[in-house]
């Protein structure tokens, strides 16, 4: 111990690429426990008779082999992308939001609502508008969590999670009374939007729409935010000793709310693409559950911004998946969550595994040197 | 082993003697060689400042630690207790600080839930019953029939004594019963103790702080200091000062070190500060305290009096209510901005769970300092590679040793977590140093360290305030020394001309 305390230069450089291989675990342990969760799922459908590799083939060819499995996965992933992220960025505080399906509900309803009045505005105004308005809505609710957070000492994950139940109600409420289209009948929504308004494909070949784009962007500008900004590196501090950070004088409470309100708004953002490029109109169909996948997916990810891209990709082939496996194999579409949730609890109980393995300690590989 | 409470507790108090116990924690010893000695019907108290070894001790007794050596001998008798189990089987209850209870429940299925053989279907007439006859015999009375929740903290304190009796239990610890009431509270729940020993129903040895306690409700004390046996005996026979300085120690510093001369100019300034302490119940108030540069002001006392929250008023984590702190004569609210002007840095208690984010490398604690900030200018972009680099050069300047750079801090032992937070807040300019417990739980050579570093600061300008439960690290640091009692400042002395027994009196709380 004592020449290594005298020069850390030399021993950390001598270490060379073997330093890296601790950093491995992080990789490996998610791979393991996802693989630990298709074993005890395929155990799970040999007791319904069913064939496991029938399955996973089916699952491989719904969402990941042709150019339009890859269309069906990218598109549900747009939305899952943007949920997810809001509960990766309060967590690099500290905080367990949940509740990012109700930022997204009110961030559709914000543009459909103020889309159906701007009829003969063009799209390149229009638009921003729009983006922005379902931008702030989301980010005044979830803001609002961290608000009640710091003034008044409640629980996070509880408000959010009722105050997604609220936005929700008021969305149908409003979608159903003041801006409902008399013309939609069976299905109440607001009006639909005009041509001009409405997000198109990206220009790749398959049918996208840019909301995949803005995920991946968002993802990647987090992901800036929290590894390489001093703001980031503050509320990573908040995040891990509140008090430490309250002793460096950080602005806990100011970070607090603004992690939240971003999360909120790139939620709400994930209303507006539902809206724009999706459904034409905010109706309920708009808040189908994506905001809840987004916790699945963002624990997954372990809160890092760059790893929910292939996990929501991942994630997003299953559900697409789910309709072919419901019609070929005979299950219900419940089977698709069964089997998520198996993985997600795998995932969670390979937590525990951290710093347990050889390979995973500096000391292991310094011995080897 | 059944427990029958209707014969259990018509038993009279029980003695209970520790010898020669000594207990080791790897290479640190906790307990060296204490004996200790509870007549029955007496009681007794344990005195010894945080770290002293009475926690340790009373789990020896209790069966919660497998002391190294020595025995426990009750009603003369060699008793072997493997787990709480059998101390309680026995008839050796303990109460602890916080409380206990279920608070939902009301007071007599707190009772019955507390039972070993709690039965299954429960006849709550016949147990009522019981019970009513069992609290008729008791000197005091707590509502049985409303949940605890509704129960003031006296209140619930005396449930949990009367929990005990209930259990059988013939000997009693209390570890620090009176931490969560209120003074008036306390003085009763200590009055109806007293009152159930004298009447020889329980033998009482009582953890405490408080000089206050002993001197009128005990009829014996143990002191143990640094864990070893530093004194007791009648309480009858002792003054408050007396006890105080078998806690602290008398010794004089052992080292002694060149110090450069104060300036004049105040740079802390605290007037009429005002805020809540940590239980809402009672206030700090700090009249006057100022901090000169090139001075280290000693705040002494006995834990609990208030040192805490005045850490957390300084660092801005507890409102103040009324008064002002000023730092070279600006007002100061312990935001980042002013910290960084008026250069202020902390080095507060306990530094893993105070000062260092655990899962963060030690570079990454290292860097909460600097991280934001090149020369004068705010950053906006970190840079990973300057804070590396930051972190090499502390960890050889300080002797940190970690295994790597990206090691999370938590990996560290104590004295090198305390150095590199020590690094971090001294590195840089530093105009005032706050302090609170720098060498808490270190061995001697982390110690030794930094209390050298301390006094380099101090000999380089820096205005230091330290807050410390240890007498002897006060008086080996300071220049001058407070003493902090209830909430207030009730005593000033240079350190040069200090007298111990006197900074005692003050620690025990008279003015």
């Amino acid at each position: 111990m004592k020449e290594l305390a005298t020069t850390p230069l030399p021993s950390q450089s001598s270490l060379g690429i073997l330093k890296w291989v601790p950093r491995l675990e992080f990789v490996a342990i998610p791979i393991f426990a996802v693989i630990c969760g298709f074993v005890i799922f395929s155990i799970f459908l040999v007791l319904l008779g069913k064939s496991p590799t029938d399955f996973f083939a089916l699952v491989y060819k719904a969402g990941f082999s042709t150019a339009f499995s890859w269309q069906n996965t990218l598109s549900r992933a747009a939305p899952l992308l943007l949920a997810a992220l809001c509960v990766a960025l309060p967590a690099k505080l500290g905080l367990v939001v949940i509740g990012g399906e109700g930022a997204i509900a009110l961030g559709a309803v914000a543009a459909g609502a103020i889309g159906a009045y701007l009829t003969n505005v063009s799209g390149v105004i229009a638009l921003p508008i729009l983006f922005l308005a379902s931008a702030f809505t989301g980010a005044f609710w979830i803001g609002l969590v961290g608000f009640l957070r710091i003034k008044r000492g409640v629980n996070e994950t509880i408000a959010s999670l009722l105050m997604a139940y609220i936005a929700i109600a008021i969305s149908n409420h409003l979608i159903e009374s003041v801006f409902r289209d008399p013309a939609s009948l069976n299905k109440p929504s607001t009006a639909s939007l005009s041509e001009a308004l409405r997000v198109g494909a990206m220009p790749i070949g398959i049918d996208v729409h840019w909301g995949f784009l803005a995920g991946l962007i968002a993802c990647i500008v987090s992901w800036i935010l929290v590894e390489k900004t001093t703001l980031g590196f503050s509320a990573r501090i908040a995040g891990g000793n509140i008090r430490a950070a309250q002793v460096q004088g950080l602005p806990v409470a100011k970070l607090i709310i603004g992690f939240t309100a971003l999360g909120g708004a790139i939620a709400g953002i994930a209303g507006f693409y539902e809206v724009t490029a999706v459904h034409g109109s905010a109706n309920a169909s708009v808040f189908a559950g994506y905001g809840y996948t987004g916790i699945l997916i963002a624990f997954l990810a372990r809160h890092n911004a760059l790893a929910i891209v292939p996990i929501t990709i991942m994630l997003a082939g299953f559900e697409a998946s789910s309709g072919l496996i419901q019609r070929r194999m005979d299950l219900p579409d419940a089977t698709i969550l069964v089997f998520e949730g198996i993985v997600f609890v795998t995932i969670l109980f390979s937590e525990t595994l951290y710093g347990r393995f050889r390979f995973s300690k500096h000391e292991y590989w310094k011995a080897g040197v | 082993m059944t427990i029958n409470p209707q014969t259990n507790h018509t038993q009279s108090a029980a003695s209970v003697e520790a010898i020669n116990m000594t207990m080791k924690f790897g290479e640190f010893t906790a307990l060296d060689n204490v004996g200790i000695k509870v007549k029955p019907g007496s009681f007794h108290a344990l005195l010894g400042e945080n770290g002293a070894g009475k926690s340790t001790l009373v789990k020896c007794i209790m069966g919660f630690y497998h002391a190294t050596d020595g025995q426990v001998l009750v009603d003369n008798k060699e008793a072997q207790m493997d787990d709480p189990k059998d101390a309680q089987a026995i008839g050796l209850g303990m109460v602890y600080q916080h409380f206990t209870l279920v608070p939902s429940l009301t007071g007599a299925e707190n009772l019955l839930i507390s039972r070993v053989n709690a039965p299954n279907i429960i006849n709550w007439s016949d147990e009522n019953d019981d019970m009513t006859a069992f609290i008729d015999k008791m000197p005091f009375k707590v509502p049985l029939d409303v949940p605890v929740s509704r129960l003031s903290a006296g209140e619930k304190q005396k449930l949990e004594i009367l929990k005990q009796l209930y259990l059988g239990s013939r000997f009693l610890i209390l570890d620090e019963p009176t931490s969560v009431l209120t003074p008036a509270e306390a003085d009763e729940v200590l009055s109806h103790v007293k009152k159930l020993t004298k009447d020889n129903k329980v033998s009482v040895l009582m953890i405490t702080h408080k000089f206050k306690e002993v001197t009128k409700f005990a009829d014996e004390v143990t002191v143990l200091r640094r864990g070893k046996f530093a004194g007791g005996g009648d309480v009858s026979t002792l003054t408050a000062n007396d006890m105080a300085v078998m806690m602290m120690g008398s010794e004089t510093p052992k080292v002694e070190f060149n110090r450069a001369p104060t300036a004049d100019d105040n740079i802390l300034k605290l007037s009429n500060v005002k805020a809540q302490d940590r239980s809402g119940l009672k206030h700090i108030l700090i009249k006057d305290l100022k901090v000169r540069a090139g001075e280290i002001l000693g705040v002494a006392g006995v834990s609990g009096n208030g040192q805490t929250e005045l850490m957390e008023i300084l660092t801005g984590q507890r409102p103040m209510t009324d008064g002002a702190i000023t730092v070279q004569d600006h007002p100061f609210s312990g935001t980042r901005e002013q910290s960084k002007k008026y250069q202020v840095r902390y080095l507060p208690e306990e530094p893993l769970q105070n000062a260092c984010a655990a899962r963060m490398s030690v570079a990454e604690n290292l860097a909460f300092r600097i991280f934001d900030m090149q020369g004068d200018k705010k950053r906006f972009w970190k840079s990973d590679q300057d804070i590396k680099t930051f972190a090499h050069k502390m960890i050889t300047e300080f002797n940190i040793k970690t295994v790597s750079t990206d090691s999370p801090i938590s990996t560290l032992s104590g004295g090198n977590v305390q150095r590199a937070v020590l690094a971090r807040e001294l590195t840089g300019d530093v105009k005032l140093l706050v302090i609170s417990n720098p060498c808490f739980g270190l061995d001697f050579s982390a110690v030794l360290a930094i209390r050298k570093r301390i006094i380099e600061a101090r000999n380089n300008g820096v205005a230091v305030l330290l807050i410390s439960e240890d007498l002897d690290e006060i008086m080996e640091l300071s220049d001058r020394i407070v003493v902090m009692s209830e909430g207030s400042i009730n005593y000033e002395t240079e350190a040069n001309s200090a007298d111990i027994t006197k900074i005692g009196h003050y620690m025990a709380g008279h003015s």
